[in-house]
């Protein structure tokens, strides 16, 4: 092995015609962005306001960008997966590799996952919980750029495996034996690895970092059970990563550890225990839907109340629930694998448990309807989301609850069946809760709201899409067909994979709309500007300030007295009261070392995968410098004085009378 | 029913600010020690699952039957080390600088000690041919011990940066903030050790 560099050579660039064309285009594509951006000299501007930033509203816009070009990412693997099914009848090859096709559906898992779901969900948390809770920032708000950044590294090593080497091809778990150094030796499972590792660190310090802001920093008067439910959510959300995450990186560190050192932990000799793996992968994987899902369930119930012109029905119970399943989700890990053999008992146990979690979410599901009934329903596109999910997540915690019960698992356990199931309240859920979440809070973001039509379209296909590709799933997995085939020779499954391809083409369209939406919305700003800030008469906290909201957030620390402050406010004629002065505001200056940081630990991470030490030892003592470093930078805040603030806020009164004069 | 806040409640709250940033800061670090703590309960879980595990290797009663002495002398070295940072977060209290750099010095000779005494037991270890490839039960008991060790050396990096920063800076906020969360870590770790002993080497003998 070269010392210079390590397992790198020539012959780790893919030679396969579907990725040389990917790369080519990946590579123009790249061209032409960066000489845009030096072409109008844009590096200057993103270095210092966005790069940089440790402002929680530009974080959680980066979040979004970045999510949404993953998601274009994971998309083109699952459209892959679905023609190649689609092509590969009768025992037919198709058009992929086997080892491509194994590489792919484990990236589209990785990718939509942890870099598509988190990333947006982090992406709310960051644009909507201080606003929420009245605060001027996160509790940490340069470990925020630091979240963010090591966030953007794991998604590069992604996108660099397809380029150089390879990706892992053991399916998004990675399971030993397979994903050991016996069954496994090239550099896609390390790729895996520490793009997991790396991201990891970021996300449980976004848990540290909001669930210390949501219990230290909220405005005075806002109790717990005061909160807004998304804030609630994003709690819960913020104690299950802070949970479960160190188990990813113990459990990702002991299989590192037998691919690097030869170790035993998971290998299949010298006393090893693969089933250790999956019992440990999983008290974190199954924690994690829930901190997925928690969030979505946040923003519906405050599209719904905005929605429907009502405070949302039961908000105890609602909180009740959400702690419920909080609680609950640890509870249930096993019943990811009911055929390991845990034995009668054990499934039993796990069995109820899962189902136990249906009746808090069913909770959930009559708090929606009942804050909808007799409501006066606006049917913008989030609340169309919203309605969309209620349907969909009750037919996918179906199928859970049947799943849930061990005999009838044995049957359908990696089959098809599954993936219909997963599919159905991850998509009806999660993905669904997020893009109502990102068009309710669009404006909030930009100070524009979204074109509604190309919405309306967007969701119609992606609603319409995901019936005509996962229904037929859910007969393949009573059909017998498993999961991760590439090719079958059972004619009775061609029409079902062939409907399933169509009802992808329907989800790429709505995908398309919303790329429309995008760019139409953009062209259309100035008629759809939200100059009140409150474009929907929403009912929190985060509608009282401007759209965008100033880098201060609110120029007076808020102070809450109930449950949907705002709206009580603007009820008592109390909302938009200009104060009598301004006091300074202390605010934290934009850092540098956040991004040198991950840099620095990145290139830890790639020559980690690349077996180059030098590099390694190099990237891990230079972070360590760069983190010793910032302890001595002393120059880390401002005051933002009176007059300035005076400056900001009069222009948005000025604003706010205009709008009142064209109302 | 919420309304907008008067000036002098945000003057209140910026003479509190320093206070304020202290407190969350600390609440921060003590919640990030509770995700370190699962990361090592993922360990202990490995070492629980995997230590009769032997293949045909030596086993712990095997290892540390004997040697039980020494670790107990590596236990007491951490132990005497918390009492002495404790006498260090007393000082920095009394604002008396010389002193708590005095008290680290002190704290770090005995963390030193013990990480040295680790090196030592693993590096005899690996030279008897137990090394962590050896068995499960090796890879699993160097893993858990090593970690532990590998977050005592942090600590003492941490240390000599504080040692440092107070002679450079003084006790100032910033400084008496980091020797905060230095001393939770340092305590935090000593309560790991108490475990790993108790589980790893007690358990281990006796079993």
């Amino acid at each position: 092995m070269d010392m210079l560099l390590g397992k790198l050579s020539w012959a780790a660039i893919p030679t396969d015609p579907i990725v040389l064309v990917t790369m080519a285009a990946m590579a123009l594509g790249g061209i032409a962005v960066f000489g845009a951006l030096t072409y109008f000299k844009l590096w200057g501007y993103l270095w210092k306001e966005w790069f940089t930033t440790i402002d929680h509203k530009k974080i959680g816009i980066m979040y979004v960008i970045v999510s949404m070009i993953m998601l274009l990412r994971g998309f083109a693997d699952a459209i892959m997966m679905r023609l190649q099914l689609a092509l590969a009848a009768g025992g037919g090859e198709g058009y992929l590799h086997p080892q491509h096709y194994d590489q792919i559906f484990t990236a589209h898992g990785v990718i939509m996952i942890f870099f598509v779901a988190m990333g947006l969900v982090v992406a709310l948390m960051n644009i909507v919980v201080p606003l929420q809770i009245g605060a001027r920032d996160v509790a940490f708000p340069m470990l925020n750029n630091v979240s963010f950044w090591l966030f953007v590294a794991g998604a590069g090593f992604v996108m660099i495996s397809l380029v150089l080497g390879e990706f892992a091809a053991t399916g998004w778990l990675a399971y030993p034996p397979l994903s050991g150094i016996e069954f496994s030796p090239g550099v896609g499972v390390d790729y895996y690895i520490w793009a997991l590792q790396i991201s990891g660190l970021g996300t449980l310090l976004t848990g540290v970092n909001f669930f210390v802001t949501i219990m230290k920093m909220r405005a005075p008067g806002m109790t717990l059970m005061k909160m807004p439910i998304f804030t609630w959510t994003a709690l819960c959300t913020a104690i299950l990563i802070i949970a479960v995450f160190p188990v990813l990186t113990g459990t990702l560190a002991m299989l590192t550890a037998d691919r690097y050192l030869g170790m035993h932990f998971f290998t299949n000799e010298a006393g090893g225990s693969p089933m250790l793996y999956i019992n440990l992968i999983w008290t974190w994987g199954h924690p994690e839907v829930y901190i997925l899902v928690l969030p979505a369930f946040g923003v519906f119930s405050e599209v719904v109340a905005t929605f429907s012109r009502k405070p949302l029905f039961g908000y105890k119970s609602m909180v009740y629930a959400t702690v419920s399943i909080t609680v609950l989700s640890f509870l249930v890990w096993l019943h990811h694998f009911f055929t390991m053999g845990a034995g009668p008992s054990v499934n039993a146990f796990f069995g109820i448990m899962t189902m136990v979690i249906a009746i808090p979410t069913g909770v959930k599901i009559f708090s929606w309807l009942f804050t909808m009934y007799k409501g006066r329903i606006r049917f913008t596109v989030p609340m169309l989301w919203t309605m969309g999910f209620l349907v969909t997540f009750t037919i996918g915690g179906m199928t859970g609850v049947l799943l849930a019960v061990p005999p009838a698992d044995f049957v359908v356990h990696n089959s098809l069946f599954l993936i219909a199931h997963f599919h159905n309240v991850i998509i009806g859920g999660v993905v669904f809760g997020m893009f109502a979440g990102l068009t309710y809070w669009f404006p909030k973001m930009f100070g524009f709201t979204l074109n509604e039509t190309w919405g309306r379209r967007s969701f119609w296909f992606w609603l319409t899409g995901f019936y005509f590709a996962f229904m037929p799933l859910y007969v393949l997995g009573f059909m017998g067909m498993t999961r991760r085939l590439n090719t079958y020779n059972n004619p009775a499954w061609d029409p079902y994979l062939n409907v399933a391809f169509f009802g992808a083409v329907l989800i790429a369209l709505g995908i398309l709309c919303t790329l429309i939406q995008i760019a139409v919305s953009i062209r259309d700003r100035k008629q759809n500007a939200d100059v009140t800030g409150d474009p929907w008469d929403g009912r929190t906290l985060e509608w009282a300030t401007s759209s965008p909201a100033p880098y201060y957030n609110f120029a007076h620390t808020p102070h809450v007295h109930e449950i949907d402050a705002f709206w009580e406010d603007k009820q008592a004629g109390r909302a938009y009261r200009k104060p009598a002065g301004y006091a300074p505001i202390h605010m934290p200056k934009n850092r540098v070392e956040g991004i040198v940081l991950a840099f620095f630990i990145s290139a830890f991470g790639f020559a980690m995968v690349w077996h180059i030490w030098w590099l390694a030892a190099g990237g891990l003592l230079a972070s360590i410098a760069t983190f010793i470093a910032l302890t001595f930078n002393t120059d880390v805040d401002y005051h933002i004085q009176p007059d300035e603030v005076e400056k900001v806020e009069n222009e948005r009164y000025a604003q706010l009378e205009n709008a009142k004069g064209r109302g | 029913m919420s309304e907008l806040t008067h000036q002098q409640h945000d003057h209140a709250h910026g003479h509190e600010h320093h206070h304020d940033d202290t407190e969350i800061t600390v609440f921060g670090f003590w919640t990030y020690l509770m995700s370190d703590l699962i990361l090592f309960t993922s360990l202990f879980i490995a070492f629980a699952v995997l230590h009769p595990h032997v293949a045909d290797g030596p086993s712990a009663k095997d290892l540390f039957g004997e040697t039980l002495d020494y670790v107990l002398i590596e236990t007491f070295l951490l132990l005497i080390s918390s009492f002495t940072f404790g006498l260090a977060m007393l000082a920095s209290y009394k604002q008396k600088k010389q002193q708590v750099i005095g008290w680290l010095i002190v704290t770090f000779l005995f963390g030193a000690g013990f990480v040295g005494m680790e090196i030592n037991e693993f590096s005899h270890l690996v030279h008897e041919g137990y090394g962590p490839d050896r068995s499960a039960f090796l890879s699993s008991f160097f893993s858990l011990v090593g970690t532990h060790g590998l977050h005592v050396s942090s600590g003492l990096i941490w240390m000599t940066l504080l040692i440092v920063q107070i002679s450079k800076f003084g006790l100032t906020t910033n400084v008496t903030r980091r020797l905060a969360c230095l001393s939770l870590f340092w305590h935090f770790l000593d309560i790991v050790w108490i475990l790993v002993f108790s589980v790893v080497y007690l358990l281990g003998v006796s079993s």
